[in-house]
């Protein structure tokens, strides 16, 4: 059979790295194609060549057998090529309608726009592949699942054949992959082609017809979900033996070293960003937060660390009332803080590893004397721990935007673990890094936490938090659910939690009250 | 769970506060009907009468004339205004709101003009013909503003662009005639336009910086070549262009009372109604407008859509250079005949600050450049009938509202979400 969509010997390269090496690729009419591997492998790079966003430097793509040239969005989409970015590609003012048919406008004579009949196509493709989108509803006010869809809509609106899906799952909570997937399948019943890019490997032994792993800019290998496992598939991408599962004993927690009571946050607009959550962290224990994004956590890391004011309610931290504190003073307790976007909120990009190794000592001895800094001792501070903590950096003073984004974390991990600390607060500590770097992080926190460090491990990907934590707490629009246990948690549980469904099983049984509904 | 309950009641609290919106409103108004009743009323005598004269002078559509009892009239609106605060703080108008509180700020206009000409007469009629003729240059600018804004580029260059306007207006108008001058002043806007899309689209320049430094340029070139040039005997042929006259519109203009104040004017005065409907359509009707608006907040999202994010910004940009030229052009066309350097006096400023108060739509930019064009008018006003009160304060009046607005205290205006922020192709 002809493929629908051939790429061959596709090469890219960018000022330094060969983001794509000669890729081969085919994908058949009414399948399903995983396109797997770890970010910066070239998945995404590859993508938007397809799509015309890049240009390659080598290589020809072949639509139904035909070499076609695409050099912007607009061939792509002549060639009935669409994506579903994975930052979606909305205008959150416009709604649906004005959304889908952008780009492909139906207009009466001299121009104008004919919403009524651009509507009415929108309606008809959320029923065919049963959607549920309403044409009028205003972008910014629907969830992101839906948001998703429209997305989807967006496309089949400009009659594409093949799609193309980035990371689509990585915003959406356990129960709306589900619904996704039945979406993905609905599509290739009626004659679509997808390409699905992801680096979660349960996903792609789950919805998969064929399995392409690409490392460093090239294809590795190929498989099919019958034939392959995780291992093998996690082995192929990282290019070594992984351990996916992490090893860790049974916590011995000892005295309560993080105390929230009646917690409530209120943000710029009035909204209720965090809805009276309690909860405590003892000495040696993980307390993991599952949630899907967006649904307080940020707010509730930003609070503990002394960012944002609370509204009500108390923050004790080792027996002292620390509510409303500083950040200086919430760092001077001895709380270490890995925040959840690391360019903006934990690194000075522009200036050197080993500034940015001492940002919250740098004041102290021996890093200053009085009001002097003492670079010799910063320098020598950095170089025990690029060392220690296996920073791959030419040297301690190239400014830290040099290193790739496991490394940029690595040294916000050295920092925070390299004075004595009783509280880490982690927010997203491993979000878009390698599957190398994730192993290392992950048994670094193990470390902490046998130490007898009080773990807040907040996470938006469920396996991490199940995977790392000894107790897990769901919240749903700014309030904790539940609080499980992470030995009896099952996946399907703390799925529906995220979704807001509260369940018999779990030990505290709260009904979610609907904050947002109140507010407006 | 006695702490849990007083939490929610205090959460609740908050959220009514969230709802303050309303009542807030309510007590404005409710204020403005006691400074009303204990300002203005408290100081007019029972047996003084005022006067309004309806018709603007020289006009031969005549409006029959109205005479009131000025404290009957004071007490009256105070009482509108007292009981319209106390409906919005209790039930509120919901969607009517803003047309209560323009109605409620129409009716602190008149009790203040009974109050100040009791006992003797205005000019309401000839007040409102002014008004719509000052805010010419300032809706002119806010539309500007928009078209670029609404682009995802922040033009603050609409003052040089309408400096330039006006002398090139002047300075061809004088050579070739009006028309010629109104197209070249045209022209002139856009191609200073041109260099505002360069700097802040191709090179990425920050877009407030682009369009300081035209002001600066374009004021400074043109008060040297009015006082090196212009100013000299030999050369003062170039500038005397004479204004355009004013012609009214037949059958309109024979309207009572609004005929003759919105249909017996210059060219400028038509061209803003036609370009605020005919930008009103564009920006919300037409695949143009459309992309244009989608490109001001979320140009990635445009071009992955295969929309030339690039030309969409240069078209606007230019677009809205060549409307401030023709803002510009009324200065020395429509309203002086001549050029001269202080002219626009800050106008295209102000007409930023109508496209924001005007929530970044054409409509909106008219009702805030009438807004603020009546405030100068009054202002001018207040000086010829001794009102106790400096013209200043009152000029103040329109920013004081347009600050109120940007703070969200009353209603709030929300601009393109991309304007301002270049856009970078390969930083997907």
């Amino acid at each position: 059979m002809e493929p629908i969509l051939e790429l061959r010997g596709i090469t890219k390269r960018f000022p330094g790295v060969l983001a794509n090496d000669h890729i081969d690729l085919k994908l058949y009419k009414g399948e399903i194609l995983a396109l797997l591997g770890e970010n910066g492998a070239g998945k995404t790079t590859l993508m938007n060549i397809l799509y015309g966003l890049y240009s390659q430097d080598e290589g020809e793509i072949f639509v139904k057998g035909n070499s076609i040239n695409i050099q912007s969005p607009t061939d792509a989409i002549h060639a009935g090529i669409g994506m579903v970015h994975q930052h979606f590609m909305l205008i959150p003012v416009f709604d649906v309608t004005e959304n889908v048919m952008l780009g492909n406008e139906y207009t009466k004579p001299g121009g104008f726009l004919d919403k009524l009949k651009a509507a009415s196509h929108v309606r008809a493709i959320s029923d065919q592949y049963n959607l549920n989108i309403d044409p009028n509803a205003i972008i910014e006010d629907l969830p992101i699942g839906l948001q998703q869809r429209v997305e989807i809509i967006k496309i089949l609106f400009h009659d594409a054949e093949i799609l193309i899906m980035d990371e689509p799952s990585a915003v959406l909570t356990p129960q709306e992959v589900e619904e996704l997937f039945k979406i993905m399948h609905s599509l290739i019943d009626q004659g679509k082609s997808i390409i699905f890019i992801t680096h979660k490997l349960g996903e792609v032994m789950e919805c998969t017809d064929r399995i392409m792993v690409i490392r460093g800019g090239k294809v590795v290998g190929e498989s099919t979900p019958e034939e392959a496992n995780p291992e093998t598939l996690a082995t192929m991408m990282v290019g070594r033996p992984v351990e996916l599962k992490v090893e860790k004993e049974l916590s011995k927690p000892g005295d309560t070293v993080l105390q929230v009571e009646n917690l409530t946050v209120v943000n710029k607009n009035k909204k209720i960003e965090i809805d009276d959550i309690s909860f405590d962290v003892r000495a040696g224990e993980i307390l993991g937060i599952a949630g899907v994004q967006g649904n307080g956590q940020t707010e509730l890391v930003r609070c503990l660390t002394g960012l944002i004011k609370a509204e009500l309610g108390t923050i004790n931290i080792l027996g002292v009332n620390s509510t409303n504190f500083d950040p200086r003073k919430i760092t001077e307790l001895g709380v270490a803080h890995i925040p959840e976007d690391r360019q903006k909120d934990g690194l000075v990009l522009p200036i050197p590893v080993e500034d940015n190794l001492v940002l919250n000592t740098y004041y102290k001895e021996p890093f200053a004397k009085g009001i002097v800094m003492q670079p010799d001792v910063i320098t020598n501070n950095a170089n025990e721990l690029i060392d220690d903590f296996d920073i791959r950096t030419p040297n301690s003073t190239v400014s830290v935007s040099g290193l790739s984004g496991g490394n940029q974390q690595k040294v916000i991990v050295a920092r925070e673990f390299s004075r004595p600390i009783k509280l880490l607060i982690a927010s997203q500590p491993t979000r878009g890094l390698d599957v190398g770097s994730i192993e290392y992080i992950h048994r670094r926190i193990i470390e902490k936490r046998d130490e007898g460090c009080a773990i807040l491990l907040v996470s938006t990907e469920l396996d991490e938090v199940m995977q790392l934590a000894d107790r897990i707490a769901v919240m749903y629009r700014g309030k904790i659910l539940a609080i499980v246990d992470a030995e009896i948690a099952t996946k399907e549980e703390l799925g529906l939690l995220m979704a807001g469904i509260s369940t018999q099983i779990s030990g505290e049984k709260r009904k979610p009250r609907k904050v947002r509904e109140i507010v407006t | 769970m006695e702490n849990t309950s007083k939490v929610t009641k205090k959460i609740f609290k908050k959220v009514e506060k969230a709802k303050s919106r309303q009542r807030i409103i309510g007590i404005i108004m409710f204020a403005i009907g006691m400074l009303i009743y204990f300002v203005l009323s408290r100081n007019t005598s029972p047996d003084l009468e005022t006067l309004f004269v309806m018709t603007p002078g020289g006009s031969d559509v005549t409006t029959p004339d109205i005479t009131f009892n000025s404290l009957l009239i004071t007490n009256i609106l105070a009482i509108l205004c007292v009981l319209a605060g106390i409906f919005q703080y209790i039930k509120g108008f919901g969607k009517f709101t803003n047309i209560v509180l323009v109605l409620v700020g129409i009716m602190l206009t008149i009790s203040f003009l009974t109050w100040g000409a009791s006992g003797g007469s205005i000019n309401v009629g000839g007040m409102l013909r002014i008004m719509i003729v000052r805010s010419v240059p300032i809706v002119l600018g806010a539309l500007s503003g928009i078209l670029c804004e609404r682009a995802g580029v922040v033009n603050i260059a609409i003052e040089g662009m309408m400096i330039t306007g006006a002398l090139v207006g002047a300075i061809l108008g004088s050579l070739f005639g009006l028309w010629i001058g109104a197209l070249s002043a045209i022209i002139a806007g856009g191609l200073i336009a041109v260099i505002h899309a360069i700097l802040s689209i191709k090179y990425k320049v920050d877009q407030i910086i682009s369009g300081t430094i035209i002001n600066i340029f374009t004021i400074g070139i043109t008060s040297y070549l009015v006082t090196k040039i212009l100013q000299e005997r030999e050369w003062q042929y170039l500038n005397e262009s004479g204004i355009f006259l004013p012609f009214s519109i037949p059958v309109l203009s024979k309207i009572p009372f609004i005929g003759p104040i919105l249909f017996d004017h210059k060219i400028f005065v038509y061209a803003m109604y036609i370009l605020v409907i005919v930008l009103t359509v564009a920006l919300f009707r037409t695949k143009w407008g459309l992309r244009l608006r989608a490109v001001g907040e979320h140009p990635k999202a445009a071009d992955t859509l295969g929309i030339n994010v690039f030309k969409i910004r240069y078209v606007a940009v230019i677009l809205s250079g060549m409307l401030a030229g023709f803002a510009g052009s009324y200065f020395s066309l429509g309203s002086a005949g001549y050029f001269n350097q202080s002219m626009t006096a800050g106008r295209g400023f102000i007409g930023l600050a109508a496209m924001i108060f005007g929530n970044w739509t054409p409509v909106g930019a008219l009702g805030s450049g009438l807004l603020f064009g009546f405030a100068e008018t009054l202002a001018d006003n207040l000086q010829l009938l001794n009102f106790p009160i400096p013209s200043e304060i009152l000029l103040m009046v329109p920013y004081i509202l347009t600050m109120v607005v940007l703070a969200g205290v009353v209603g709030r205006s929300r601009g393109p979400a991309a304007a301002g922020i270049p856009y970078e192709k390969e930083s997907l």
